[in-house]
């Protein structure tokens, strides 16, 4: 029953201010984690897998994390993912006139909100909202963003696309395994593009180098 | 989670309040809080007076009351003394309350020859610090809560002990009313809710499944059904410090006075409280030591159901010093009196737990929701209505399909009516589960090489290999793979609304794959593996 200071310390991580990611994104993201109080959008054929991948191990943890306006996110996806259904909000859209102060409320109270870019966002807006989440150390995550609906750019943005599927065949098997090559961009990866090569998920499920 | 049910023993003196507040012996007296009765002498209980009632009602039923306002220091300072004196029996006293005490048997049992012989060591020794003038029942259970319940049993059948054997406290609790709950957990709704549900003994609560009280529950359920079954409650991330983490401070001119040993205690506090909380942990129960110049030594435990701020560790010190340093009236202390000041002090966290808002606490019936995130919930269904804020919960179902739901989240984590999520599909089609799941599934169609539309027949058979999707508002997208069928027939006994539908998996040539449902010759999107 005893535990070590070291495991004493795991229970703060929430104090920490780079918020831990699987594996295989740790030395794609910029700093290796998500940051608190970045604002960083996911993208492309892949974006609603790599966003709920991204939350789940600081949900394991002891994070929080909320959804707003993004109903069609699979939730029995996000817990295979390893997702911590325990500590998500599910927050429904509502209308848009409430929208940012409901996402304001969450950063708030949550370390990670995830939301989908509303179209015709003010400048005004989203700098009030990425200010509230720089101050209060939660992260924003635009998911599935196409094209440039914010006015700011994000901090960074992971896409990837989908190599291939292992399992399905022509008539036969069926969908066990995929194979995604992930890119990540912006102005805090500080350089040149960052690539990997990723199960997402891998045949046991799990997500890992490929 | 920690199903331990310890061997204790609990000393309790009812009706503590009144007792510290010291009536005569036949003033009629009420502690009140928050203008209601919360004790009373015994002079009050005769003409009338309850514990509960309000102040007005209580001094109408007894006009020559007197009337004294709760005082939980005052209470703590005098119960101290009872706490002392049992010193010398075992070192590990915990204060649970004013007026409640308990420690595990183990050790001392073994020690005194036998729990009987341990209980009246006990009651010997609080009888002498008690000087006659006050009643104390003293139960050995398994388990804190058996233990207490053996206390009330013995003074219901006016003896001052009663010891549970090993092994029989479920029998022992199951005749207990479920309103018994309401001394540990502050679950006054729930007990009301069981009570109604023909719930009204212990015995018929344990016998709920677990799963059941969860679902219709919530943790608060969980947490009284396990009291109920007699287990041990502690917060769910108790954590023991390995570490020494304790923090101490020696005077080279012994303390004399308690204001000095309290202020010394206060910044002994801040030191204990900023190291913890550099590690992310308040303390829950800490170990107060104290020493003087003439070597006499005094040690005392104390439990806080949450974590114990600067303030609370300084008044706990204050009330342990105060009972040892002051000279008391009446009651002897078995700890050695000092004979000089304080040299040493020091502050041991014996448990601690992650400090982020409520937890479940033993005096709690709190969730484990977050208080920030309860906070932002309440809010934010105030401005959108309740529906729109929910919580996710994984429930063990049959069928995977239905295992995930939301429910709305209360604020004090009780769901309501949950439902299922997610997938529409009878948990046939394997995993791993699709990103995206459309609230309504789209149109589309699937065409062979030829173009002609893909069809299927009942038993899943397709009529062409599917070769080209296309989706409404989309380019068309050629299919380079596919699997199934997958035959979910829902209903299959009532002819009227039977459903046949078939599914299948697909990838495009851009390796995206989504999962297409064939019904009544029309194929629909359902979910894509975004």
């Amino acid at each position: 029953m005893a535990v070590s200071l070291a495991d004493i310390t795991t229970l703060s991580r929430l104090a920490e201010s780079v918020l831990p990611v699987p594996e295989p994104f740790v030395d794609l993201l910029p700093s290796g984690g998500l940051v608190r109080g970045a604002m960083l959008a996911t993208a492309g054929p892949v974006a609603q897998s790599l966003a709920m991948a991204l939350v789940g191990p600081l949900t394991q943890m002891g994070s929080w994390c909320a959804v707003v306006g993004l109903e069609e996110l699979g939730l029995l996806a996000a817990s295979e993912l390893g997702v911590e259904l325990g500590r998500v909000l599910v927050v429904d859209e509502a209308d848009p006139t409430r929208w940012p102060a409901t996402v304001d409320a969450l950063l708030d109270a949550v370390e990670v909100v995830l939301v989908r870019a509303p179209s015709q966002l003010s400048a005004a807006t989203a700098s009030r909202l990425v200010a509230r989440a720089r101050g209060r150390g939660s992260v924003l995550m635009q998911v599935g963003s196409s094209g440039s609906l914010w006015p700011q750019s994000p901090d960074f943005t992971i896409s990837a696309r989908s190599l291939a599927w292992d399992g399905i065949g022509f008539g036969h098997g069926h969908l066990r395994a995929r194979h995604v090559e992930v890119e990540v961009v912006g102005r805090r990866v500080g350089g040149p593009a960052r690539h990997g090569s990723i199960w997402l998920p891998g045949p046991d499920g799990a997500i890992s180098r490929r | 989670m920690g199903d331990v049910r310890v061997r204790t023993l609990v000393v309790r003196c009812p009706d503590w309040s009144v007792y510290a507040a010291q009536p005569g012996p036949s003033d009629p007296l009420v502690v009140v809080r928050a203008n209601r009765v919360v004790a009373c002498s015994m002079a009050a209980r005769s003409a009338g007076v309850e514990v509960g009632l309000r102040r007005r009602e209580a001094q109408r039923r007894c006009p020559e009351v007197k009337v004294v306002g709760y005082d939980p220091g005052r209470d703590l300072r005098a119960f101290e003394r009872v706490a002392a004196c049992l010193d010398e029996i075992t070192p590990g006293v915990e204060i649970t309350s004013p007026g409640m005490l308990s420690f595990g048997t183990r050790g001392p049992s073994r020690y005194f020859g036998g729990d009987e012989p341990l209980g009246e060591k006990v009651l010997d020794a609080v009888r002498t610090a008690l000087d006659g003038r006050w009643p104390a029942y003293v139960g050995i259970a398994d388990g804190f809560f058996s233990a207490l319940r053996a206390s009330h049993q013995a003074q219901v059948d006016a003896r001052e002990a009663m010891v549970v054997p090993v092994g029989c406290s479920d029998e022992f609790l199951a005749s207990h009313p479920t309103s018994s709950l309401l001394e540990v957990l502050d679950v006054a709704d729930l007990v009301d809710v069981w009570v109604r549900l023909g719930l009204s003994n212990l015995g018929l609560v344990s016998q709920l499944s677990t799963g059941d009280i969860s679902a219709r529950f919530g943790p608060t359920g969980l947490a009284a059904h396990r009291v109920a079954r007699g287990f041990d409650l502690r917060p769910l991330d108790l954590q023991i410090p390995e570490e020494d983490l304790s923090v101490s401070m020696e005077f080279e001119d012994p303390l004399d006075r308690v204001d000095r040993g309290v202020f010394a205690a206060k910044a002994l506090a801040e030191q204990l409280n900023s190291r913890l909380s550099e590690l992310g942990v308040g303390c829950t129960r800490v170990q107060v030591y104290a020493r003087t110049q003439g070597g006499e030594e005094l040690s005392r435990q104390w439990r806080h159901e949450g974590t114990l701020s600067d303030v609370a560790l300084a008044q706990r010190v204050r009330w342990q010093l105060d009972g040892w340093l002051s000279p008391s009236s009446g009651a002897r202390s078995v700890s050695p009196a000092p004979s000089s000041g304080l040299v040493c002090l020091s502050l041991t966290p014996l448990e601690v737990q992650p400090d982020s808002g409520r937890q479940l606490g033993f005096w709690g019936g709190e969730s484990r929701i977050d208080e920030r995130v309860s906070r932002a919930i309440v809010r934010l269904q105030s401005q959108l209505g309740t529906q729109a804020v929910r919580l996710v919960q994984i429930r063990g179902a049959r069928d995977p399909a239905q295992r995930v739901h939301q429910s709305p989240a209360e604020p004090d984590g009780r769901l309501g009516d949950s439902c299922p999520v997610d997938a529409p599909w009878p948990g046939q089609v394997p995993s791993p589960a699709p990103a995206v799941v459309f609230e309504e599934p789209l149109r589309v169609l699937v065409l062979d090489e030829a173009g002609r539309e893909v069809g299927v027949s009942g038993r899943g058979e397709l009529s062409a290999a599917p070769a080209v999707i296309e989706r409404p508002g989309c380019a068309r997208r050629a299919l380079i793979g596919w699997a199934g069928p997958w035959l979910a027939q829902e209903r299959w006994w009532d002819n009227q609304s039977q459903r046949r539908r078939v599914r299948f998996q697909v990838i495009d040539d851009r390796n995206e794959a989504m999962l297409l449902c064939v019904e009544g010759g029309l194929w629909w999107l359902e979910a894509a593996y975004q």
